[in-house]
């Protein structure tokens, strides 16, 4: 059976290399200030959406991601390491959207790609780390949805089989198709960039980017049709305007604080129950344990 | 994210040198591949970024996969049972990251899978591949066996075989026999013909480097009563068919990863590739000049790892309150492993561009004539590579040895224990100077071009190369070395005694190395300063190896060669 997947993947800041510079005033990220990255768990999820296309032949892995324009930078990566396709859903409109615009902005976004078997995605994005759109897609869609996936053990009849990662332990569930899994960054790490696809691949350009391609680029997209990469806008996935981008964003951000760990002075104990009893008990009262 | 290709910037000035035009013009034959191929180039500049996104994959996968793992597979290393060699675990892993990269079948044709990448930007990658793990870059670089398959197979088997490497199957080159191994004369493993005209195998291999491959090059006797090379023909044997089992590995000092295995033939099904009589002669000689290119870029990635290693330590381990590079016996010591790490690097990209200019010919001649001037350029370039292939291998890899030892060195004693990396890279980088043909073996290889020339013209044709004023001492420092060593050429040709040439082979065949070396660097600071440091620590080194060997040939009386057990 071949299936038609969609891996939902975030193009996000560098959030392990954070500088002071990292937060503007209005409390939300300075991308300028940061790297742009494939989201780690992004590419977990990728991966196991690559294993079922070599388990499933016939398959199609198409990318979505939602940002700006130059988050075709994510779909070009995608495609290099293995996927067929990918989207990108850039509109003005969309910006400044938290979890239930990006989620309902998504959700429109797949509703208008149609037909699909599974959707995957990482567990969480590394800037802000809420792991929401992927359940939240799923409840937009009204399909089922695992989370905390490590490994797609089985996919067969109509269902697929997920062990889970949990705090303590694992689960195997199954669901069934079609579903959202999002992908914990435990699974196994996605594949390297494969040497012919960079090759014929590198000169892959979104709408936007097609306008300013070389001329041995603009010769290869005409030449290829598959190295269009499509722009999607609000208004192409039918949102409805009040429900995306900040309107329809209900999350404010109030504060932000920049917090720096810093090493506290060492203090010696004495080696007795007593002294160690204290400690776990300061220990307790300051939630640092417990 | 490690990336050993992008940490390390002189690789990409070797790919950007000038005669790379020339050798993408012809093995992209002017981009008419563009046009059948989504893959192909559209011209140059398209290429050179294709070599450099691909050697960025390999730089990722080895920063980040295979040198990690390395110490698992030193620690595990291959195993035999059933008859057949086992790799070990994470050598399992990294063949199949190197796979779904599709970094194999590097420098095959497009129409059999591969990246019709020229020898250049494929010995990088074997470069790269060796400094995250010495014996894995083994498993990896048999994939030149292809070329030997593709330049002398029939285009029925390379349609079969070659794809079949490019997908990631293995290979290796069964030559060495309990009897025979630095003399391949005496090679004994039997080639039967059967009435029907397919050949079968009989005999024992020994010492062959991922023996339980699934395609492999055999040098088997095929001319029943014979003793000498000329029996000797060269046949393929595929895993797939049965007959060969493997009898025993070896238990190595070092690349513990690469199973080296005792093969066992049992009528094992084989065919004939190219000719009868001509396996040692004309295919095994291809086979081994393209694998002692293999071993200098191996070489080049030792020492790229113990230099690294060694450095990184000096500079954080502390004594007497300084980190112990400030000292400058520990300075002096990684001053020189750099030169050397620079100037084997930069003669074994000279070759390899030699190499891919004559081979580049040699392939087009099988499309069409080449005119006079082309046939003449080949003739030039094939000599070069000829020239330069035993200077790469043998220097390059007593060099990594020399680099080996001295990272333990900076280590002190925590070098010489199991902690540190430095240990293995010692361990891995012994075999270097010894497979693929001694470093003895190599200087037999180069003497000939020491008596003929070809090293003199190479350094007339450097010296007038030009060298702007700050190189233009170092240049003249060459010159004059370039006279002592023409003297001592001299003289113990004027001696006409072969037992004296040979005493003398090595040293003139060092000195000749170190002075086309040293030029090479000077060109390599040319056009990029940061070459000026490692230009001039290793034209002084040069200056007194070639002093110490001119002297020494100058004195000696041939009288005391009976000293010498000679």
């Amino acid at each position: 059976m071949s299936l038609n997947i969609i891996v939902l993947a975030k193009q996000v800041p560098d959030t392990r290399n954070v500088g002071k510079d990292a937060m503007k005033e209005d409390g939300t990220i300075n991308r300028a200030a940061l790297p742009a990255i494939f989201n780690p768990e992004d590419l977990n999820a990728l991966e196991q959406a690559l294993r079922l296309k070599e388990t499933h032949p016939g398959s199609k892995v198409t990318m979505l991601t939602m940002g700006l324009p130059r988050a075709a930078e994510v779909v070009r990566e995608a495609i290099y390491r293995g996927a067929d396709a990918g989207i990108v859903l850039t509109d003005r409109a969309l910006g400044g959207a938290d979890t239930l615009a990006t989620s309902y902005s998504l959700a429109q976004a797949v509703k208008k790609f149609g037909n699909y078997d599974i959707i995957l995605g990482g567990r969480q994005a590394i800037d802000g780390d809420t792991a929401q759109v992927g359940p939240q897609i799923a409840e937009k869609l009204g399909i089922p949805q695992v989370t905390y996936a490590e490994e797609i053990v089985d996919l067969k009849d109509g269902k697929v089989t997920v062990r889970r990662r949990l705090e303590h332990g694992v689960e195997t569930v199954v669901a069934p198709l079609p579903c959202v899994v999002t992908v914990n960054g435990s699974a196994a790490e996605c594949r390297p960039r494969n040497a012919k696809r960079v090759m014929k691949y590198k000169y892959a350009a979104s709408t936007s980017e097609v306008k300013n391609l070389s001329e041995v680029a603009a010769a290869r997209v005409a030449a290829y049709p598959e190295l269009n990469i499509p722009e999607w806008s609000a208004a192409y996935v039918d949102a409805d305007p009040e429900q995306i981008g900040l309107a329809g964003s209900p999350t404010k951000v109030k504060a932000i604080e920049n917090v720096v760990f810093t090493a506290k002075e060492s203090r010696c104990l004495e080696n007795n129950d007593q002294q160690i009893e204290e400690l776990i008990k300061e220990l307790i009262v300051n939630h640092t344990i417990g | 994210m490690a990336n050993f290709y992008t940490d390390n910037p002189s690789l990409k000035h070797h790919l950007n040198h000038p005669l790379m035009r020339k050798i993408v013009e012809l093995r992209e034959r002017n981009f008419t591949e563009a046009e059948k191929f989504d893959y192909a180039p559209a011209n140059f500049d398209d290429a050179m970024d294709n070599y450099e996104k691909v050697l960025e994959i390999v730089g990722d996968i080895c920063g980040n996969k295979i040198a990690e793992n390395a110490e698992a597979v030193d620690h595990q290393g291959a195993s035999c049972a059933n008859g057949h060699a086992y790799y070990a675990d994470a050598t399992v892993e990294n063949l199949d990251v190197c796979r779904k990269a599709g970094i194999m079948g590097m420098a095959m044709p497009r129409r059999f899978g591969g990246l019709n990448f020229p020898i250049t930007p494929y010995i990088m990658a074997a470069d790269i591949v060796s400094r995250a793990d010495t014996g894995f870059e083994n498993l990896w670089g048999l994939q030149d066996c292809a070329e030997t398959l593709y330049e002398f197979g029939t285009e029925e088997q390379c349609q079969r075989y070659i794809p079949r490497v490019c997908q990631g199957e293995t290979m290796s080159m069964d030559l060495t026999e309990p009897d025979a191994g630095s003399d391949l004369q005496s090679v004994m493993l039997k080639a039967t013909q059967k009435e029907d005209g397919t050949w079968v195998l009989n005999g024992v291999k020994r010492f062959i480097t991922n023996g339980d491959s699934d395609i492999h090059l055999v040098l088997a006797r095929s001319e029943e009563g014979t003793k000498d090379g000329r029996g000797l023909s060269m046949f393929i044997y595929d895993k797939r068919n049965g007959g060969v089992t493997v009898r025993r590995i070896e238990n190595k000092m070092g690349i513990k990863g690469s199973p080296t295995c005792e093969l066992v033939y049992k009528n094992a099904p084989a065919e004939l590739c190219g000719s009868r009589r001509m396996g040692l002669i004309k295919y095994v000689m291809a086979l081994m000049n393209g694998a002692r290119l293999g071993i200098a870029a191996q070489s080049v990635g030792v020492s790229e790892l113990a230099y690294r290693e060694a450095y990184q330590y000096a500079v954080e381990r502390r004594q007497f309150g300084k980190a112990i590079i400030e000292f400058p016996a520990v300075a002096e010591i990684l001053a020189i492993m750099k030169g050397k790490l620079d100037a084997s690097r930069s003669l074994l990209y000279e070759c390899s561009r030699f190499v891919d200019m004559y081979k580049l010919y040699s392939d087009i001649s099988r499309e069409r004539a080449l005119t006079a001037d082309e046939r003449a350029e080949m003739k030039h370039y094939s000599k070069l590579a000829d020239a330069l292939t035993p200077l790469a291998k043998g220097l390059g890899s007593e060099y990594c040895n020399q680099n080996a030892y001295d990272c333990i060195q900076i280590h002190g004693g925590s070098g010489f224990m199991k902690d540190y990396a430095c240990e293995r890279i010692y361990r891995d980088a012994r075999i270097t100077s010894i497979y693929e043909g001694t470093t003895q073996l190599q200087v037999v290889a180069a003497i000939r071009h020491v008596t003929t020339g070809t090293y003199n013209s190479l350094l007339s044709t450097y010296a007038e190369a030009g060298y702007p004023a700050e190189l233009a001492p170092m240049a003249e420092t060459l010159a004059a070395l370039t006279e002592k060593y023409n003297a001592a050429v001299a003289k113990v040709a004027e001696a006409n005694n072969p037992a004296l040439l040979d005493f003398m082979a090595r040293r003139l065949v060092e000195m000749a190395g170190y002075i086309i070396m040293s030029y090479l660097l000077l060109q390599d600071a040319k056009v990029d300063s940061s070459f000026l440091n490692s230009a001039t620590v290793y034209v002084n080194y040069t200056r007194a190896e070639v002093e110490k060997h001119a002297e020494f040939i100058a004195n000696f009386n041939a009288s005391q060669l009976a000293a010498y057990g000679i």
